[in-house]
Formats: C-alpha cells, structure tokens, sequence
C-alpha cells in the first residue's frame, strides 16, 4: 500500500488548527506552553473568531507566542498586558482580547495591572501559565515558587523567612467582583487538557457576552527550570503543584 | 466665528483631545494636571466622540494602556506631571521602540524627588535626550500659551502618526494653571474601525482582516542584524525630523547682538525682557524653540555671527543650555540664568542677569 492511499479524507482522524502556524516552538520537551498554544488555537478556529482576537504576550517564555499563530499581537512590556488589554478591548468592544502571561509576569511585576483589570471587570480572557519559576531567565524563583523548592536564586530551598510565601494569586482573583469565571486546570494529559481546552472555550464564551474577566490559571511544568526529564516533571508536578494549587473551578457566574 | 473660552492650560489640552478625535486617554491623577483628566470626564467624550477615557492604577498602567491603544491604530494619549513621567519612561522607550504613534503631556514640577508641585524645566533632560532606556528620541513640543496647550494635542497627533513615533507635550505647572482665552477649533470626526484597518493595516493590530497575515507589534529583535536595522531605520527618522520639524519663534532677532533662548513658560517672561531692553535701546532678541526635539540648531548657527553671546534661561540648573552650547560649538559666549523651587524670574531680573553678563 502506498501513502498516497493512507492519506485520504477519510482516514483523517487529526488535524493541526489552521490558526497555528508552521514556526517550530522554541519550547523544551515536556513545556506546557505549547499544548496551551495548540488549546487556544483550536478554541479561536472553533469559534472561528480568528479576525476578531488579538493576543497580548508577555515577557517570559511566552514572548514569542506571536510566533506560532496566525492572529494580531501585542507584546507587552513584563507584567503590563492586562493594561494594554484593558485599552485594547474598550478601544475594540467587539474583537475578543486576551492575555497569556506566566508567573512572574502575572503574580509579580504585574500584580497590580492584573488585579486592577480583573477589578474592573474588564471583558477581556487572562491565560496564566504557572510554572512556578522564572523559565527565560534561567530559573529564578518566582513568587508562586512552592517552599523548600530549589531554584538558582533558592539553592537551598525556598525558605519562608527568607523568601515569603507562594503567592495564591488566583485565589486572591477569584475575590475580586469583576471577575466572572477563575479556573485552574492543568495540561499534563490528553484528559486534563480536554478540560483546560473547555475552560478557555468558557473564557472567550464569557468574552462574548461581556460577563466580565475571566481567569484561566493552567498549572505546568517546566522540565529545564525544575530539572527534571518530561514525564519526572509531571509527575513531580502531580505530587507537589497540585496539592497547593487545587484544580478545579473557583468561581463560575 | 470661532468659539472662544476662558481656561486654564491643563482644561484646553483636555477639550483639545475631543477636538482632535482622540480615541483614548488613560490617566492617573497627579498634580499640578490632574483638571485634564477631571475636564474629560465633566465633558463625557463617550457620549459624544466615543472617545474612551480611564482613570488607570498607576502611570504604569497607563502608559501601557497607551501602548495597547496605539497598537490597535487609535489616537491614544495620557497626561502626567514629573514623577509620574518616570515611571512612565520604560514605557515610552516599549513605544519608541515598537513605533507607536501616541502623545504624552508633562505638565513639569519641580525634582529631583517628590520635589514640588510648583512650575519647573527640570525635566528637559528627561523628554528631549531619552528618559526611557536605549537609542531612541521623541518629538517634544513646548507650548507658551493655553492656547498652544489646545493646539499642540492635534499637532502632536499628527506628527505621531506621519513618523509612528510618541510626541511629548513638555510644559510646566504655570502654563497648566494658567487661564488665557482660548480658540476652538471645529470637532474633527474620530476615524472608524474600517478607516483605521485601511489606513494602518499594514502594521496595527486591528483584528487580522482575511486580506493580510497576523500583525504583532513588538520592539523585540533578537537576531542582531535585525535589531541594529532597526536601530538604523529610527535614526534614519530621527534625522529626517531634524531636517523637517524643527519649529520656533524669534522677537527682534533681526539686529539683535545678545540673544536670549527660552522655551514655554520662560518664554513669555523673556519675551517682557526683550521689550524692556529694547526700550532701553540694547539689541536684546528672543529665541524660543517650540521644538525641543528637534532642536533649533541652524536657527542658532545661522544668528551667530551677528551675536556677542547668548543666555539661556530656564527654570532648571542649565539642561536646554548644553543643546545651545552643542550648537555654537564653542565660538561664542553662551550663558545661564535659572531659578528653581516654582520661583519665576521677574522680566527685569532677566535682563539684570543678561547685562552683568554680557552688556556691562
């Protein structure tokens, strides 16, 4: 049998969202951006909104997120996407806008602008990766860096005299009453993933119907700042992240 | 006829965004301009233009704001006073880099610090030689009067839109306070969304149209033959705009044989001194930049070999005058005079200064 006889419509049991583009990641094995990427994409194709969403990256990994899909972007100086999100969707009423930040970016330099847009309610999605480091930087601790977790500026562990406390931000954005829909999932399996991929479809969803901000933390794993192999990292994940970070919705109006 | 109000300086720079159709202005209050703000929501633009006007957390935010809006093609602009200023210069350098077109207005008090909230120029340094990190300039425009306040928004727009770039609007908390009459202009319409997706396409994230690939607006470039392009393409701009843009004001230059060179505020004092002078029969005249960049440099070489020298007053310790002294490369005398603290020189203190030094 030859391919030419394989690949035929009716074979085809998967295909890649015309929203991504054909730009190889620059990702490690086992990140969790790229899933989220690929979630994000297939929900805009779905939805087929792909002339009307624009996406603000941040500084972190995720800077080049402009780079793997076929929509506008902005990129955001480090923490202040919810800003230029917060101009962009009143300039824009109708187009969908969101936000894909990581932990530093979000629940550090950028812990005002994130919680001043979610208090405003602005109608705009929040993707939060949470790594629980800092990834382009080499590894740094991040302030949703768990205790006693080693990092290049905690070799000895983080220590909470020393270094405060993991920060529950979202707990803290679920709070606020501009917000309409805060979730933590996670993307470590298909079935996990079908669910963040759900969550992000409520997101733009919400968007639609101007019901507020909503907040998508996606808890992952980053295999380079941890350490670890992939499958070490989402295991050492299940065992440590989740524990602290719950999964599950935390508020859904 | 042209309708005429009585305002002050920061109300007009507000009722000067509507006019213009200014799509947006983030803000956060500080003094001594917190009325262009106030103005804009007693006047509820929204209603009216559409425009959008947001009361932001922080100068941060709102200069990112700015930077989210002119991302999208629209007419964004924020306002601030010196402090304020600097936390928007990392910001302005994201803007300058990105090649966004966006105005900024300092209403200037005094530093370094939480300083005062009286007038000063201590932050010419600041608005014309970078204030934000890296290789990058902006057009500043300083305005002496309130009505140049109202004016200088809609030149500010559309200078930033011709080159891409933010233009500052440097004045100071006199200026701002200051009630003068004022000229109206007619409302001029705001752009719609197809116009802007016409017209900025090209560049502007205004939803990717099925005609064209995804826009991003970034001033990331790590490939190094790319960012020092890039670096090359805004200097290429910057000496354009020195070519092109450079505005000013002279008053009995013609014979004059001591100059003065002021700008915004000071300006309107220098512009007494000069009278008295001249009534006293010294050949005193006036320079004032209305462009700070870009600089009047020929304007100053070309009166030079006429000059016995120049002053250069100021309510700072002496920033503009190192431009003059760039300028006359050494061969004529050129001085300072500067007062600091929200203190303004008298008209006659100017002129006292300008003949110890150079008359005699």
């Amino acid at each position: 049998m030859d391919l030419k006889d394989i690949i035929k419509p009716e074979n085809l049991v998967y295909k890649r969202t015309k929203v991504l583009t054909d730009n190889v990641m620059h990702y490690c094995p086992g990140c969790s951006h790229g899933t989220v990427h690929k979630l994000i994409a297939e929900v805009i194709e779905e939805m087929d909104i792909q002339d009307k969403t624009i996406g603000i990256s941040p500084v972190g990994c995720a800077v080049f997120a402009y780079n793997y899909m076929h929509i506008d972007w902005q990129q955001a100086a480090h923490g202040r996407a919810p800003a230029l999100a917060t101009a962009t969707k009143r300039l824009y009423p109708d187009k969908y806008i969101f936000t894909y930040q990581g932990d530093g970016d979000l629940a550090s330099i950028g812990t005002a602008e994130i919680m001043h847009a979610c208090n405003r309610g602005e109608n705009i999605v929040v993707i939060f990766i949470n790594n629980a480091i800092y990834g382009m930087t080499g590894g740094q601790m991040a302030p949703t860096t768990l205790l006693g977790m080693v990092t290049s500026t905690t070799p000895y562990g983080r220590q909470a005299d020393i270094n405060g406390y993991p920060l529950k931000i979202t707990e803290l954005i679920a709070q606020l009453e501009g917000t309409c829909y805060v979730t933590r999932q996670s993307v470590q399996n298909a079935a996990a993933a079908r669910k963040t991929k759900k969550a992000i479809r409520k997101a733009f969803e919400n968007s639609k119907q101007m019901k507020g901000t909503s907040f998508v933390e996606v808890v992952s794993s980053c295999s380079s700042g941890w350490k670890l192999t992939p499958t070490q990292a989402n295991e050492w994940m299940e065992e440590n992240m989740f524990p602290f970070y719950p999964l599950g919705d935390l508020k859904d109006i | 006829m042209a309708e005429k109000v009585l305002k002050k300086g920061n109300e007009v720079i507000a009722l000067g965004a509507i006019h213009c159709g200014c799509d947006g202005y983030f803000g956060y209050p500080i003094t001594p301009q917190s009325e262009v703000m106030e103005t804009l929501m007693e006047e509820k633009p929204w209603e009216t233009t559409g425009m959008v006007v947001l009361q932001a957390e922080s100068e941060i935010a709102s200069v990112n704001m700015v930077y989210g809006g002119a991302c999208c093609g629209k007419k964004v602009m924020t306002s601030s006073s010196s402090p304020g200023l600097s936390l928007m210069c990392e910001g302005l350098s994201y803007l300058a880099g990105s090649e966004l077109p966006c105005v900024l207005v300092n209403v200037v008090r005094g530093g370094p610090g939480l300083g005062t909230i009286q007038p000063s120029q201590g932050d010419y340094f600041q608005a014309v030689k970078g204030g934000g990190h890296g290789d990058y300039k902006i057009i500043v425009l300083a305005p002496f009067s309130a009505q140049e306040m109202y004016d200088f928004v809609g030149t500010g727009f559309d200078l930033a839109f011709q080159y891409r770039m933010p233009v500052m609007i440097l004045t100071d908390g006199m200026i701002g306070q200051m009630m003068e009459k004022v000229e109206l202009r007619p409302q001029q319409p705001r752009l719609s969304d197809n116009e802007i997706a016409k017209r900025y396409g090209s560049w502007a994230t205004t939803g990717k149209t099925p005609d064209r690939k995804g826009n991003t607006v970034t001033s990331l470039a790590l490939d190094p033959k790319v960012h020092e392009t890039l670096n090359h393409r805004l200097q290429a701009k910057y000496r354009e705009i020195e070519e092109k843009e450079v505005r000013f004001e002279t008053l009995y230059c013609k014979d004059a044989e001591y100059l003065l060179v002021a700008y915004g505020s000071m300006a309107r004092i220098c512009e007494s001194t000069v009278e008295s002078a001249r009534a006293q029969g010294l050949k005193v005249g006036l320079l004032r930049p209305i462009t700070l960049f870009p600089f009047p440099v020929k304007e100053i070489q070309r009166l030079m070999p006429q000059l016995k020298g120049i002053l250069s007053v100021e309510l700072s310790t002496g920033q503009m005058v190192e431009d003059i002294r760039l300028s006359v490369e050494g061969k004529i005398p050129v001085d300072f005079y500067g007062r600091l603290g929200g203190v303004i020189p008298t008209p006659e203190e100017v002129l006292e200064v300008c003949m110890s030094h150079y008359i005699k």
